[in-house]
């Protein structure tokens, strides 16, 4: 039975284009107070358009109703769980909002002095710090706009550390359950990739990787816990094993949610590591972005970091940009400030304690979800999880109903679906990641929803394969927008 | 603590449920070697009103009651209220990547509305749902010229802001994309057109200008389009001031757009995060990096929006996707889309003029180093004293004046880059040429 949610009135609404009338304003500008200038004249009449055509023309109201609108028409934290796998989809404090929006912060430009940027550079130093306590790390780079950018990062510093010793080697290595950034950033940074099968109880295999490392293999990229949510307990062996034949051992800190206060990369035997403050530290995730990808390293990388680095000249902070060793910048400026200011009021709010906390109602709720359904789905790898918990569609495909189509399901009950179908090494997967901002309410009512699904596709499955029925958008036909694109409205 | 929603005897329960005595149970399948012994080296937790304090006293020890005159590449404008009213709305700023289209319908709506609105600005047929800015946005382009032509060689033009040459140069280290600079006239600061023509070779895949340049002046693109096609290469056209396109004639006749949207009332916060675009022809939709959103329709007909063509992607593709990128700034987009409805059609236009009129209202008061058609930015010489010598004296009136050039032109060290937007004042323009003149 659907508890959690009851139809409501939707609000059709046109696209902006579609409700523009020529002269409705949005906007007004103060009067000059200087003498206006002829645009022809100052910029030569071949350099001045006509007109911005199709562009949209609405009044204030109408702009504020038309995005309100279109905002109801999304799911959010807001609402309730979003047990994104992977994605660590937690609550996003409101406070963080509020600070990242502290004039002389916000306001900062990138090439004031830097005397008057004090204050904006102290935080990026905490931050720093911070970051390089939780992942036992020797420095930190915030200057990757995202877990991505921070990826590329961190293969261009094993890259030029092993330049440095004299050869870059040819290839890195990257389990199956691995993220598609992590190959697609390895090519990016000039590197083949070799796949490495997972083990039988999903991990790294050793003696597969034994055989693998040779003297061309620049580094091993590892989620850690991995995409099953399940802990390499052979790490320090994993690291080992790369480090007798100097290669280097990446991690995917796309998972630290479930690390933090327990255990340190930097301790286990990481060399370099990319967090993504958008998951593990709550930074909204904004329907897709901004996020922000720190990279922290172990001594032996630092002199490779990104140009410039804060250092510490008395009492003042300042950027050092005379690095020779340096990748050189990644990104303009200094990094995604306002997102790393969000993190860091995050950090101080939980405090040292604190998030040791959160990691561990994290790793319950997980561990709930799992003795909670696994008598209804089947778990294809038996090992404990730690932040979330990968089901496979394995008894319903039977029944003809995939994982899609249950999260569709899903929809109707009120939640977010879980990620689906990967990691790609389960088929039919079902990645759930509660986080640890679901209470046991919340989180007793989804493990319901996913019980009375079970039920309903024994009864009705092909009722489960034409889900969501409550939403003012049934299901959406992506074969069409891919087959024919319209990537742009046009007047008809 | 106030974000952890349990009670202990919910927390109980749960450990019981999960056959567990203790929540540190939940590890004890760690290796002992792996385990944190010893708290984290963090102070306690805090309440919302001393992190206020916090960053209150970290803002305090930033600029604030200054006039500025610094541009070069992020830009002072008004962000209109409905701005953060539309952003702080939790059903955009906490959901994620509209994977899910069927509850997603209202970030991917306004995508692509702003798809649609970059491309009426820009002249171009397709762009994407955003970049992480401006500078990566570059190599992202670059790269996708590559792929498209089939030849790895970049030229790109001195006078492009000099940290996105910077990014380019760390991206393309690796990927076999030698990237060469050509210059810019000494007089005008406009392209040098012929030193471009030199330069250009058959394995020229890329060339890659700004407009308005970095020294603020507007560039020849149709002259450059020209050369470059000539030579089998695509032109990709940079932005960082979006607001000139208000009032500049597109760069229609580039192969690829890359811009940058800081512009659109999207903070200064001293760098990032702000959102880049990359903009194309129909032909190269193919060779695009990031998330596209499109048109379709629901299983009863309806219009209805999704991301599609992420056959190019990451997720999908992996080591053989177009680019590594994976989030956008779908809400930093969102700030840009609110920013182009507020204005429109005739706001767009109307603020583009208050800029070029400030900034040459203060030109007429000084001497611009370059003869060069100029917008919103301008380069001054120094007279007698340095660019920074004149800085310092500024900053004793409480004005941040321009960007010495020196750090990026060495041959520009007597040089600053000045730049005056709506929101500069006549009299702050007053007080700095009485300094800078």
């Amino acid at each position: 039975m659907i508890k959690k949610v009851t139809n409501h009135l939707s609000q059709n609404e046109a696209l902006l284009f579609e409700r523009s009338s020529p002269g409705k304003k949005a906007y007004q500008l103060p009067e000059l107070d200087i003498p206006a200038v002829d645009a022809a004249e100052a910029l030569g009449a071949e350099n001045v358009r006509q007109e911005i055509a199709g562009f949209p023309e609405v009044s204030e109201v109408e702009a504020l109703r038309h995005f309100t609108r279109l905002s109801t028409w999304n799911y959010a934290i807001d609402y309730g769980m979003y047990p994104l796998g992977s994605c660590t989809m937690k609550y996003n404090p409101r406070i963080n909002e509020v600070v990242a929006r502290t004039e002389g912060l916000a306001w900062a430009h990138p090439y004031q002095p830097e005397s008057l940027s004090q204050g904006c550079m102290q935080v990026m130093a905490c931050l720093e710090a911070a970051l390089a306590e939780i992942c036992g790390m020797d420095a930190v780079t915030l200057q990757p706009a995202a877990g991505a950018h921070g990826e590329l990062t961190g293969i261009l510093l094993i890259r030029a550390l092993l330049e440095k010793r004299g050869n870059p080697r040819l290839k890195i290595l990257i389990p199956d359950s691995a993220h598609g950034t992590n190959p697609a950033t390895a090519a990016i940074a000039g590197y083949a990739v070799e796949n490495i099968k997972s083990s039988e109880t999903g991990g790294v295999d050793l003696t597969a990787l034994e055989q693998l490392v040779t003297g061309d293999v620049a580094a091993l990229m590892v989620t850690n816990p991995n995409t099953l949510g399940v802990f390499e307990n052979n790490i320090v062996r994993v690291a080992e094993i790369l480090h007798k034949k100097g290669a280097m051992l990446y991690m995917d800190g796309a998972n630290m949610n479930a690390l933090v206060g327990i255990a340190r990369p930097g301790d286990f035997g990481v060399d370099v590591m990319h967090l993504n403050l958008h998951k593990t530290f709550s930074t909204p995730h904004g329907g897709g972005g901004p996020g922000a990808g720190p990279v922290a390293v172990k001594k032996v990388l630092e002199p490779f970091l990104p140009t410039p680095r804060l250092k510490r000249s008395g009492r003042r902070l300042a950027f050092d940009y005379k690095r020779k060793r340096s990748i050189g910048r990644v990104k303009a400026y200094y990094g995604n400030f306002g997102v790393l200011v969000r993190a860091l009021a995050y950090i101080q709010a939980h405090g040292g304690p604190g998030l040791r906390n959160a990691t561990m109602d994290a790793v319950l709720n997980a561990v709930y979800v799992r003795k909670a359904l696994e008598s209804y789905y089947d778990l294809p790898y038996q090992s404990p999880n730690m932040h979330e918990v990968v089901f496979s569609d394995d008894r319903q495909a039977k029944l003809g109903v995939r994982t899609g189509d249950i999260a569709k399901r899903l929809i109707d009950y009120g939640f977010h679906p879980y990620t689906v179908s990967f990691p790609m090494i389960v088929h039919g997967a079902l990645m759930i990641e509660p986080t640890e901002t679901e209470g046991k309410l919340e989180i007793d009512s989804f493990i319901d929803a996913m019980i009375s699904i079970a039920h309903e596709i024994e009864t009705d499955p092909q009722m489960v394969k034409n889900a969501p029925y409550n939403t003012r958008t049934s299901r959406v036909d992506e074969v069409t927008a891919a087959r024919k694109p319209v990537l742009r409205w046009k007047p008809a | 603590m106030r974000y952890l929603p349990k009670s202990e005897s919910e927390r109980r329960a749960m450990l019981d449920a999960c056959g567990v005595s203790s929540p540190e149970e939940l590890f004890a399948h760690l290796p002992e070697g792996v385990r944190l012994n010893r708290p984290l080296n963090l102070a306690p937790g805090i309440s919302e009103y001393e992190i206020v304090e916090y960053f209150r006293s970290r803002a305090a020890e930033c600029a604030t009651g200054y006039a500025s005159f610094l541009g070069a590449g992020v830009y002072h404008h008004f962000r209109p209220v409905l701005v953060d009213t539309v952003v702080s709305r939790g059903e955009f700023l906490t959901s994620y990547t509209p994977y899910q289209a069927e509850i997603a319908q209202g970030t991917l709506t306004t995508i692509f509305e702003f798809q649609t609105m970059i491309c009426q600005l820009t002249g171009m047929d397709v762009a994407n749902a955003s970049m992480y800015d401006g500078s990566t946005a570059v190599p992202e382009a670059a790269m996708m010229a590559v792929r498209a032509t089939g030849k790895g060689r970049v030229l790109i033009a001195k006078s492009v802001h000099p940290e996105y040459r910077e990014v380019l140069a760390t991206y393309a280290k690796h990927q076999g994309m030698p990237v060469v600079e050509f210059g810019y006239i000494a007089e005008s600061g406009n392209l040098d057109l012929e030193d471009l023509e030199r330069q250009m070779d058959p394995l020229t895949g890329a060339v890659i200008i700004q407009t308005p340049n970095f020294f603020g002046i507007v560039e020849q693109v149709k002259a450059a389009a020209e050369i470059a096609h000539r030579h089998g290469a695509l032109l990709v056209v940079v932005f960082t001031e979006a607001v000139s396109l208000g009032l500049l004639e597109p760069p229609a006749e580039a192969d690829i757009v890359a811009g940058e949207l800081q512009s659109f009332a999207i903070s200064p916060s001293y760098g990032g995060p702000y959102a880049g675009i990359i903009a194309t022809k129909g032909k190269y939709i193919r060779q695009m990096p990031g998330r596209l959103v499109g048109q379709t329709t629901d299983s009863r007909g309806n219009r209805a929006f999704c991301l599609t063509l992420s056959t190019r992607e990451q997720h999908i593709r992996r080591e053989k996707a177009t680019s590594n990128i994976c989030t956008n700034q779908a809400l930093i987009a969102l700030m840009a889309t609110v920013f182009m409805t507020v204005y429109g059609k005739q706001g767009l236009r109307e603020l583009a003029e208050q800029n070029l009129a400030k900034a040459h209202y203060l030109a007429g008061k000084l001497k611009p180093r370059f003869c060069g058609k100029f917008f919103n930015e301008f380069v001054v010489r120094a007279e007698g004293k340095s660019p920074e010598e004149i800085n310092k004296a500024l900053l004793k009136k409480k004005i941040i004046g321009g960007l010495p050039l020196g750090r990026f032109y060495p041959e520009l060290a007597d040089c600053t880059l000045l730049c005056a937007t709506e929101m500069t004042k006549r009299a702050d323009m007053d007080a700095l040429a009485e300094v800078q003149a």
